[in-house]
This record gives structure tokens, C-alpha cells and sequence, in this order.
């Protein structure tokens, strides 16, 4: 594969806008849930859930086979959240899908709950214990090796962090995918181009990014993450990809959908729980005056 | 005497390592620190924005940051790595082993987040191993202040080491103990209570429960012997022998796996030169939970009503 | 291309085959090491040691020498063969490999023999440590380079990727990796365990700048060694490609000569084929 001939795959959607408008209601139920749980634990990561809140919904509001009723049933599609500090939007998603209650949501990060800070396999729906980076791409070549040898048809799929790309066994894992013609992992990057430390570029150059997962023989796509046809078509098209691994390089922004928050690299933890509390409680607000009754419904 | 400070304000030891390692960056131009991406965390931001020519970031890659450092020290810097603790032991464990501490040289690697501490951020963050771990490697010092005052001198110390040094650090803030207290030497252990009933061996914030439950103790009348054993490896053997020939019962207290870490340790000594009855406080061979760290203290059988009740049940073996 | 004389050509073909003849003596004698690995990098490590290097053997220590990482440590036979030659130690230790007590270790251990510039032998480590070295000479405005060798096989370990994007971030132009690309590893050919190409592409999305040379051709390894020197924007990567027990016709080529000692009568054989 070369990269200069490669060229820069945009993904039109052709979603109706029904679907489009009911995962939009979603997201931003998600958007609340996570920040609500944050605030009332008191410590967590919101930026980088901001930013993939789309990803996330797409996938579980539409692509993946799931069923919450069977959390291990052995033909779901799995899903690896490899950029475990992300935790807290998962669990939303979770519970949203029904896989334990939203009442649960409360208890992230107290003892004796399920919901631990980082994502831990015990939770009912969570595929992989994760929280230490770069591991989780190499457990999604496990998984799915496991569902070829055993003829299921489950996909994988894993969402990494930017920063993660310096760690060395995503690139061990990247080769294994990719060696093992692993067509049923599909890898979705959150771009959103801010590490802990500050800028990707600054804190360590990735380089072509494209062009690494290409010499890697990996199909690469290139979307808005933020942009829900682009998301649901890119999924479609890795889903369809034979022979090779696909990753959608995501570009976000971290932080999305909260003003004082967006790429402002220092909520990558909590920064102000004040100030979030505040935001919380006026977008609650919100939710319970909007003329659709769905929000009102949701909230807790 | 010391004693705990309660209600005063407390300092991470991860701060005080982070502000002397300006401290150390004025007084000697050799050290450089490696840092892989959490420097707001481990505090080594202020070297970075002190002396940004010796501070090299490199990104979420540990096992490189580890044999970049040993790089650096071959070239006769001071090296200091920092991350989390569950990273720098675990994740690097055998860069630290073959490029760092086979070759003996000066890195030192202070690691944030030592067990409990790391509370709420769950199991994959609370290192509770790696004393064990790194304790098992031959030519590493292993250290872990329980304050702010001996995380400075502990820093400064590891510095002159001729070799690797682990330094523990915690998350959460811990109270001033030694704020004008003895002089601090690694490999020395601290004697915090002097008595004849019992011996109290405790590391790391485990030496502030240790000392609450001395106190309740010593109400009840019972004498407690209680060493703040800092450092784990070299152990301070001589300290520890002297003081069970005295009282003849010991209760260890660790932030971490009772197995490999200070009970071992202090198991070890007795088992080859003394024999002595001996109950170990730590995490009973299991994971945790995300949690408040007093919380998770209490339901690990950790805090000081636990170590009240380990110690008298230990002085009930006395032979 | 380089205008090096024809004579300095063959005379480092006479070094290299000395080499060769020198690391497999000491392999015999161990009754263990790594003869297939020593071989295919024998005209690297002549290159670098008999022209490229700025060296004291005189003084090990001498801060502006540059320094070499035999990353793929198991090849260290070669090393030790081109350090006795050069005078950091008297010939007759290299008799003493892998014995009891020698100064040469089964892998390269920097506190024992003279000339090694550091301790190496678990893969993937010794571009870290390299970059650590180069960032310091270039932080301390020193001269020197350092030159990092890597087994192929050893390019599937992650932290050489860790190290690459290190080194792109550093700029680190003093620093040249070279690949002894001998294509097999101990359960295969590369492409059968883990594929590695397009192995310059690679290097490149990674930021550094990367050449492919014929490993056992001297004049192209001498011009790929000041294409690195005169690149001043970043690492260099050689992509060498060698053959895995070049020189020995039975060796060559051959998986299983990876990490076995030859037998006496097989020893006269490969002696008898480079020193006719």
C-alpha cells in the first residue's frame, strides 16, 4: 500500500434522518449522564468522554449486536473501550441500553459499586477490564481470533485514545490485526489531538498517522466523529471491508458540546467540579423544559 | 513524640517530590527527568517549566521512557522517571530489571499512586505489587516516605545513590509528621514510639494508621514499638531485631498486597534470625475497588481499629 | 557515491572476514551463541568500527567517542571480535566466551568489558537507550553519534516504535538506526511470524528518514553511513539487507544456525571457506 496513492476516504452518509434525529436525542442524553456522574462523583474524565459521545452512540444505539437481557450471550459483538478513563459515557451507554439501571449511574467511583473508575469486566455489558492504555487493541485480537476459531460471526470493536498511540503494544497489536487478516475488528480513534500533557503534537509527534496504520496494512478511513451519518457510514463500510482490519481515524474535539470545556486540554480530569455541578444542573434545566418529552423522561 | 495531625492540612508526597526535584534540578545541573504524559500528575511539570532543556516528555510509552533514562544515566546524568506506580513497575518491569538495574545505574524512579492511595480511579491504578515486584530485582533501593519532609529527603538521597532507586509516592495528601523531626537516611528506619509490648512495623501512609492505633493502645496500656521502615530494601534489619528482642510480637502495615511487600520483607528477617509472632496488615491476596480511601481502608481491614485488633491478638501468641 | 579508495574497500573485506573467522572460533569454543546473526552483521559492524566511528580504544571511557548498541545483543560475538581486534582487550579473551568468569558475557554486559557502551541482549531496548544517549549529546552540544544495531525480528517489539516516535519528536539527527535485516527469526521468516514491510514506509509515517542499502556491500554501507551523518533534520533508519550466516555456504540462509555452536569438523568446513 502506498500512501502517497492513497486516497482521503470521506464517508457520505445516507442515514434517514429519523434514525439520525433519534441517536441525536441520545448523544445528548449521554452528554448529560456523564457529566451528572462525574459531578456527583467528584472525579473522573469528562473531556475525553465529551468527545466521543457520538462514537459511542452510534455503536451501541445502532450498529452493535447487543442484547441486554444476555450480557455474555457468546454471539455479541464486542466492545473494548481501550481508552478506559472514557468509563463514565460507556456506563451511560450501558445503562441507557438497559444493561443494569440508571439508578446504578450514581455509584460510580463508591465503594462496592460495579462502576469503577475505570472500565472493570464485572459490569454488566463491559467486554474487557481496560484503564491502562494500549492494551486494549491487543485483547480485541484475542477475541476475535477466538470467534474465528469458534465460527461466530461477533465483530470487535475498540475504541482508542490519541495519546495511545505512543504506547509501543498498540503497534504490536496493530501487526497481529493485521497479519491475521482480522476483518472483524473495527478500531475507532478519537482524534481529538490533546493528551494529558497538552497537544499530541507537542507532547509526542504521531507523525503520518494515516500513513502508519496504512504500512500497517490497515484500511484507514478519515470522518467527522462528531458527525452521525459519517460515524454510522463509516461503520458500515469497515463492516464490509474483508481481508483487513479497519480504523476510523475519528477527528473530535475534546470536550464537545460543553463550552468551557472544549479542547481545553486541562478538563482532560476534572478541573472544576463548581463550575460542572453548575452546568449540570442548568442543563437538567434544559432537558425538563424541552418540548421533547424524551429528555424529561430520562432524567434522574 | 510525633503524631498524627488531624484536620491540619495535608501535602501529596507526590507534591514534595515534584517541588524538590526543582530543588535538585538548582543544585545539580546532571539531573533530567523523564516524564510519559501525566507530568500535572507526578508533579514534574514544575522541573519542565523550570528547567525545560532537561525535561524530556515522551508521550504514553513507559518501557521506552525507561531505557531512554538509562540512556541518559550511562551518559552520567541523574535520571529521574516518573509515572504511575502500576506503569513504572509493572509495565516497564523489565526495562527497569535489564537496561536499568542489571547495569547498576543512577535512575531513580519515583511513581505516583502507590496502592490505596490511587483510590477511586479503581484496580488498573492502585499498585499493590510492586514492592514485591522491584523489591525482588538485585541492586534497587526501595523507598516509600510516608511524608512530605522525608519524601524531600528521600528525593535528595536517591539522587547521590549510585544506582536505581524505587521511590513510592501517593496520590493522596498525607499529614506533616517529620516537619522538624530526625534526620532521614535511607535504609535507616524511624522510631516513632518507643515500647515493650508490642512492635508496630508500618510503610508509606500505613504509618499514620499505625500511629493512631499506638496511641489507642497506649490508653489501654499496651506499649507499642512503632518503626516507620521507609525504606524496604536494604531493611533496616538491625532496627527491627533490636526491636522484637524487646517486645516479641510484630504487626506489619503496608498500602499493599500482603504478599512481597513490607510483611514479607520483615517475615523473612525473623523467619532466618529470630522467629517471632507476626500478623500482617495489607490487602489480604486481593484486588480492590474504586472507593474513598478511608472507606476502602476500613473495608480492606487496613485501618487503625484493625491493626488495634491484629496487635492485641498477636501479643496473645507471645511465647 | 563515495570516492573511498579501492584499497580501504578491500582492506575492510580483509577486517570483516577476520571477523567472521574470529566470532566463529569464539562460538565453537563457547560450545554456544548466535552464529547466523554475527555473520550477517559482520560488514555492519566492520563499517562502523574500522572507518565510521570516532573512537579512543586507548581511552574506553573518552565522552566525545561515539557510541554503538548492539540492541540485538545475541549478535555480540562479532562485537567483541571487532573491540579485541581494536585493542580495548587482549585477543585472548575472546577464548573465554560465555565462560565462567570471562569479561564477555552471552549478551553484551557494559560493566564487564571494555568498549561496550552498554548492556543489551533483551530485545527491543537498545533504540531507547540510544535515543537517551542522543538526546543527551545533543543537550550537553557534544559530537559524538550513536549508532543503534536491531534485529529484524526485533522490530516486532513495541517499544522500538515507542523509541521511533521519540526519536522523530527529539530530532535527534545524531542518532542512526540500522536494521541487520537478515529476514529470519527464531520461528521463521519475518513474513511467516510478523510481517514487516513495507518496512521503510513504516519508518517514514514515523518520521525519520529512511534508506535501503545491501548490507554486505561495503561502499554502499560506508555512502548509507554519511547519508545519516549529512541528514540534519532527523534520525536515520538503514534498511540493511543481509543474509543470515553470509560467508559460511552451509550457514547462509539457514534458520537453524540462528543459536547453535558449530561442531569442530563443521568449524574447519565454514574456516576452510573464508580463508581459502
Amino acid at each position: 500500500m502506498n500512501r502517497e496513492g492513497a486516497e482521503v476516504t470521506t464517508v457520505a452518509g445516507a442515514e434517514s434522518s429519523d434514525i439520525v434525529r433519534n441517536l441525536t436525542r441520545w448523544t445528548r442524553l449521554l452528554r448529560y449522564d456523564t457529566l451528572r456522574m462525574i459531578s456527583n462523583a467528584d472525579s473522573g474524565h469528562p473531556g475525553g468522554c465529551m468527545s466521543m459521545a457520538e462514537i459511542l452512540t452510534c455503536l451501541y444505539f445502532e450498529v452493535m449486536r447487543v442484547d441486554p437481557r444476555r450480557p455474555d450471550w457468546a454471539d455479541r459483538d464486542r466492545f473494548i473501550l481501550s481508552k478506559g478513563h472514557g468509563a463514565p459515557i460507556l456506563y451511560a451507554a450501558l445503562a441507557r441500553k438497559g444493561f443494569f439501571p440508571v439508578e446504578e449511574l450514581k455509584s460510580l467511583r463508591k465503594i462496592g459499586s460495579f462502576l469503577h473508575g475505570h472500565p472493570d469486566i464485572s459490569a454488566p455489558g463491559v467486554d474487557m477490564t481496560t484503564g491502562c492504555l494500549g492494551q486494549g487493541l491487543s485483547a480485541g485480537v484475542g477475541m476475535a481470533l477466538a470467534g474465528r476459531h469458534d465460527r461466530r460471526d461477533y465483530r470487535v470493536f475498540v475504541v482508542i485514545g490519541c495519546g495511545e498511540m505512543n504506547e509501543g503494544q498498540l503497534w504490536e497489536g496493530a501487526a497481529s490485526a493485521s497479519h491475521f487478516h482480522l476483518d472483524q475488528i473495527t478500531v475507532v480513534l478519537d482524534y481529538n489531538k490533546l493528551q494529558f500533557d497538552g497537544a499530541v503534537d507537542e507532547v509526542c509527534a504521531p507523525g503520518d498517522v494515516r500513513g502508519r496504520w496504512q504500512s500497517l496494512g490497515w484500511n484507514v478511513l478519515e470522518i467527522d466523529g462528531h458527525d452521525i451519518p459519517q460515524i454510522l457510514g463509516s461503520l458500515r463500510q469497515a463492516n464490509e471491508c474483508r481481508g483487513k482490519p479497519t480504523i476510523i481515524i475519528a477527528h473530535t474535539i475534546k470536550g464537545k458540546g460543553v463550552d468551557f470545556m472544549e479542547n481545553a486540554f486541562l478538563w482532560h480530569s476534572l478541573m472544576d467540579n463548581g463550575l460542572l455541578t453548575k452546568y449540570v444542573e442548568r442543563m437538567q434545566h434544559e432537558l425538563n423544559s424541552d418540548p421533547d418529552r424524551f429528555y424529561a423522561q430520562c432524567l434522574w | 513524640m510525633a503524631s498524627t495531625l488531624k484536620g491540619e492540612k495535608t501535602i501529596p508526597t507526590r507534591h514534595a517530590y515534584g517541588e524538590t526535584l526543582v530543588e535538585l534540578g538548582k543544585l545539580n545541573d546532571r539531573v533530567v527527568v523523564f516524564e510519559a504524559d501525566i507530568s500535572k500528575s507526578t508533579q514534574t511539570y514544575r522541573f519542565a517549566e523550570a528547567f525545560p532543556d532537561r525535561f524530556f516528555n515522551v508521550g504514553v510509552a513507559e518501557q521506552n521512557m525507561m531505557a531512554m533514562a538509562a540512556g541518559a544515566a550511562i551518559c552520567g546524568k541523574i535520571a529521574f522517571v516518573s509515572t504511575y506506580a502500576v506503569f513504572g513497575s509493572m509495565r516497564a518491569c523489565e526495562q527497569m530489571r535489564t537496561s536499568v538495574a542489571y547495569p547498576k545505574l543512577n535512575v531513580n524512579i519515583a511513581v505516583s499512586h502507590a496502592g490505596l492511595t490511587a483510590y477511586d480511579d479503581g484496580v488498573t491504578h492502585q499498585a499493590i505489587e510492586d514492592l514485591g515486584i522491584v523489591r525482588s530485582i538485585p541492586n534497587m533501593t526501595v523507598v516509600q516516605p510516608c511524608d512530605a519532609p522525608s519524601t524531600r529527603k528521600a528525593v535528595m538521597a536517591a539522587a547521590k545513590i549510585d544506582g536505581p532507586v524505587y521511590l513510592r509516592l501517593t496520590r493522596i495528601g498525607m499529614p506533616i509528621l517529620y516537619d522538624a523531626g530526625p534526620d532521614f537516611e535511607i535504609g535507616k528506619a524511624i522510631r516513632l514510639r518507643r515500647g515493650n509490648d508490642v512492635t508496630i512495623v508500618a510503610i508509606g501512609d500505613m504509618v499514620f494508621q499505625a500511629l493512631d492505633a499506638a496511641e489507642q493502645l497506649a490508653i489501654e496500656g499496651i506499649g507499642v514499638d512503632l518503626l516507620d521502615m521507609h525504606t524496604i530494601k536494604p531493611l533496616d534489619q538491625e532496627a527491627l531485631l533490636e526491636s522484637v528482642m524487646r517486645t516479641g510480637a510484630v504487626v506489619t502495615a503496608e498500602d499493599h498486597n500482603v504478599v512481597g511487600g513490607l510483611g514479607s520483607a520483615v517475615a523473612e528477617t525473623l523467619g532466618e534470625h529470630r522467629p517471632t509472632p507476626m500478623t500482617r496488615i495489607g490487602l489480604q491476596d486481593t484486588f480492590a475497588e474504586s472507593g474513598a480511601y478511608d472507606d476502602l481502608l476500613r473495608h480492606y481491614g487496613m485501618d487503625a481499629r484493625h491493626i488495634i485488633e491484629a496487635a492485641r491478638k498477636v501479643m496473645g501468641r507471645k511465647k | 557515491m563515495l570516492r573511498e579508495k579501492e584499497h580501504d574497500i578491500e582492506k575492510l573485506h580483509e577486517i570483516a572476514r577476520q571477523l567472521r573467522i574470529d566470532s566463529l572460533r569464539m562460538i565453537h569454543r563457547a560450545g554456544g551463541g548466535h552464529p547466523g546473526g554475527s555473520l550477517s552483521a559482520a560488514d555492519l559492524v566492520t563499517a562502523l568500527y574500522f572507518h565510521e566511528m570516532n573512537l579512543c580504544p586507548q581511552e574506553p571511557d573518552w565522552p566525545d567517542r561515539d557510541r554503538f548498541i548492539m540492541s540485538k545483543g545475541h549478535g555480540c560475538p562479532v562485537l567483541y571480535a571487532a573491540l579485541a581486534r581494536l585493542g580495548y582487550f587482549d585477543r585472548s579473551h575472546l577464548e573465554t566466551l560465555r565462560k565462567f568468569g570471562s569479561i564477555l558475557q552471552g549478551h553484551p554486559d557494559m560493566r564487564k568489558t571494555p568498549g561496550l557502551d552498554s548492556t543489551s541482549g533483551s530485545l527491543g531496548q537498545g533504540l531507547s537507550v540510544g535515543l537517551g544517549m542522543a538526546l543527551m549529546g545533543l543537550r550537553d552540544q557534544k559530537p559524538y553519534r550513536v549508532f543503534v544495531m536491531l534485529g529484524c525480528g526485533e522490530l516486532d517489539e513495541g517499544q522500538i516504535w515507542e523509541a521511533a516516535m521519540s526519536g522523530a519528536k527529539f530530532r535527534v539527527a545524531n542518532l542512526t538506526a540500522i536494521v541487520d535485516y537478515n529476514r529470519l527469526q527464531l520461528d521463521g521468516t519475518n513474513d511467516q511470524v510478523m510481517p514487516l514491510e513495507p518496512l521503510d514506509d513504516k519508518w517514514r509515517s514515523f518520521g525519520w528518514n529512511a534508506l535501503r542499502i545491501d548490507g554486505h556491500d561495503m561502499r554502499a554501507i560506508l555512502d548509507a553511513l554519511h547519508r545519516a551523518a549529512a541528514h540534519d533534520q532527523g534520525p536515520t533508519v538503514i534498511i540493511a539487507k543481509t543474509i543470515k550466516g553470509k560467508g559460511v555456504s552451509f550457514m547462509e540462509d539457514q534458520l537453524n544456525w540462528h543459536g547453535v555452536a558449530p561442531s569442530t569438523e563443521q568449524l574447519e568446513i565454514a574456516l576452510a571457506e573464508l580463508d581459502p
